[in-house]
């Protein structure tokens, strides 16, 4: 079997890795063939970018060489696919290459549009990308006091970033003395703090016991840089001095030239992880390429790759598909700089957050170092 | 021309059946009409609340025999 894997992020990675080991011998023999066809020779730990615009981390700690990561027996090719020709089960290449398939994953993930919005990318600071992160930690480092206005878009990438930013900022400030000078404005699309239900019937007591207000139902509509002033699509009008933004998400520009699936997004199986449709028997989609109404997160890549690969092992080796994805998502949440907590669900669970603590903290440092084994397939 | 949209937020803790319907609707046309499918009671509560504070219709809610919330979602502007 031939597989190509389009996308070398965390589910791309994984999904390789995982498959790569599974079929070891088949590899030997000539029987599989894994190829990897991605945009960057760096592979990149993006939960990270929340310490780096806290100042805890530096970008280079983030990041590995592709290469690395892969097992051996993977074709690393960093070159982007450009055109997707699935009915005759090829993709072809930015330099020009055709690679043919029988099984094509595609997990090209998603990225920030903050320029959806008027005003927003001139006006606001967020932490999507390494550069981001360090222009955040400029301008919070210099932050003397004021309003800080915290925004989320839609769809957004890591579903908790709005709450664990929120307090990082909040012990950042206050370990230098700015608590009294400074007014953290919390605002989020639905009608609470968290679209979790549980999360969000612990995030605002801890808000209210931090002071952090908070305003619901407020999905931005526009900003006006010059007055320092949000506005939103339910009509609110709020001044800032500062503006903290989680930006709207689309999926990569490729996936929406190709047609294959509206703003980037594919319409994907919520169980088999199959793109819907004719093409469903040669094309996996995993991580936040897919359509599905579930967090777009690392974890979520994480889970779905797994379960993909152990199906297109057995696919492999005896022909039938063994599992279903279930939905799994396990997400820590930092509630500041020494806490943290979790949220763990599928499909028909939801998540039970437990109070933070400082062991969860731990663990979750931790992760940020183990990580790299799970994108080697071990962890 | 106005279309109708089927959002299927079934079994969607997070983002949850109204993010996802908040999500699709930002990027459709005015008069396009979204079904949203939540399994969610909650929905029935907090999608008419937000549909009302934006300036939408809603155009009917159903509960089908599974349990699973049918909200019919016009964009207004």
């Amino acid at each position: 079997m031939r597989i190509v894997v389009v996308g070398g992020g965390m589910a791309g990675t994984i999904f390789a890795n995982n498959v790569a080991r599974r079929l070891a011998s088949e590899l030997r023999a000539g029987k599989a063939r894994i190829t990897m066809l991605t945009a960057s020779d760096k592979h990149v730990y993006q939960p990270g970018w929340l310490y780096v615009a806290m100042g805890r981390m530096t970008p280079d700690e983030l990041e590995r060489e592709q290469a690395s990561l892969l097992d051996p027996a993977i074709a690393l090719h960093v070159d982007p696919v450009r055109t997707f020709a699935l009915a005759d089960r090829h993709v072809v290449t930015a330099s020009g290459r055709t690679h043919e398939y029988d099984l094509l994953v595609i997990a090209t993930g998603s990225r920030p549009v903050p320029e959806e919005i008027p005003g927003l990318k001139e006006a606001a600071i967020h932490c999507y990308s390494a550069e981001d992160a360090l222009h955040f930690y400029d301008r919070l480092a210099d932050f003397t006091g004021g309003r800080i206005l915290i925004t989320v878009g839609l769809p957004h990438k890591c579903p908790m970033i709005p709450l664990e930013i929120t307090f990082a900022m909040h012990d950042f400030l206050h370990d230098k003395g700015l608590s009294d000078k400074t007014e953290f404005y919390y605002t989020y699309p639905i009608g609470r703090a968290h679209s979790l239900e549980n999360v969000a019937r612990w995030a605002s007591p801890e808000f209210e016991r931090l002071g952090i207000r908070q305003e619901t139902f407020f999905n931005l509509k526009e900003v006006d840089p010059a007055n320092g002033l949000a506005r939103s699509e339910e009509g609110a009008e709020v001044k800032f001095d500062l503006l903290v933004t989680v930006p709207p998400h689309r999926g990569q520009a490729v996936i929406e030239a190709n047609k294959l699936g509206a703003n980037g997004f594919i319409p994907t199986d919520r169980y088999s992880l199959r793109m819907v449709g004719e093409h469903a028997d040669s094309v996996i989609v995993l991580g936040d390429t897919t359509n599905l109404p579930i967090s777009k997160a690392g974890s979520t890549a994480h889970f779905e790759a797994e379960a993909a690969a152990e199906n297109v092992a057995a696919l492999v080796k005896t022909g039938r598909a063994v599992r279903q994805y279930d939905g799994k998502v396990f997400c820590f949440i930092e509630a500041g700089k020494d806490r943290a907590t979790y949220a763990m669900f599928d499909y028909t669970h939801p998540p039970q957050p437990k109070a933070p603590n400082a062991a969860m903290h731990a663990f979750k440092m931790a992760y940020n170092k183990l990580y790299w084994a799970s994108a080697r397939g071990l962890l | 021309m106005a279309e109708t949209t089927l959002v299927d937020a079934r079994g969607s803790f997070c983002p949850g059946p109204l993010m996802e319907l908040i999500t699709t609707l930002k990027r459709a046309q005015v008069g396009d009409v979204l079904e949203l499918l939540s399994s969610d009671a909650g929905s029935a509560k907090d999608v008419p609340e937000w549909v009302r504070k934006v300036g939408h219709v809603l155009e009917r809610t159903e509960r089908d025999p599974a349990g699973v919330w049918h909200l019919f979602v016009r964009k207004e502007k």
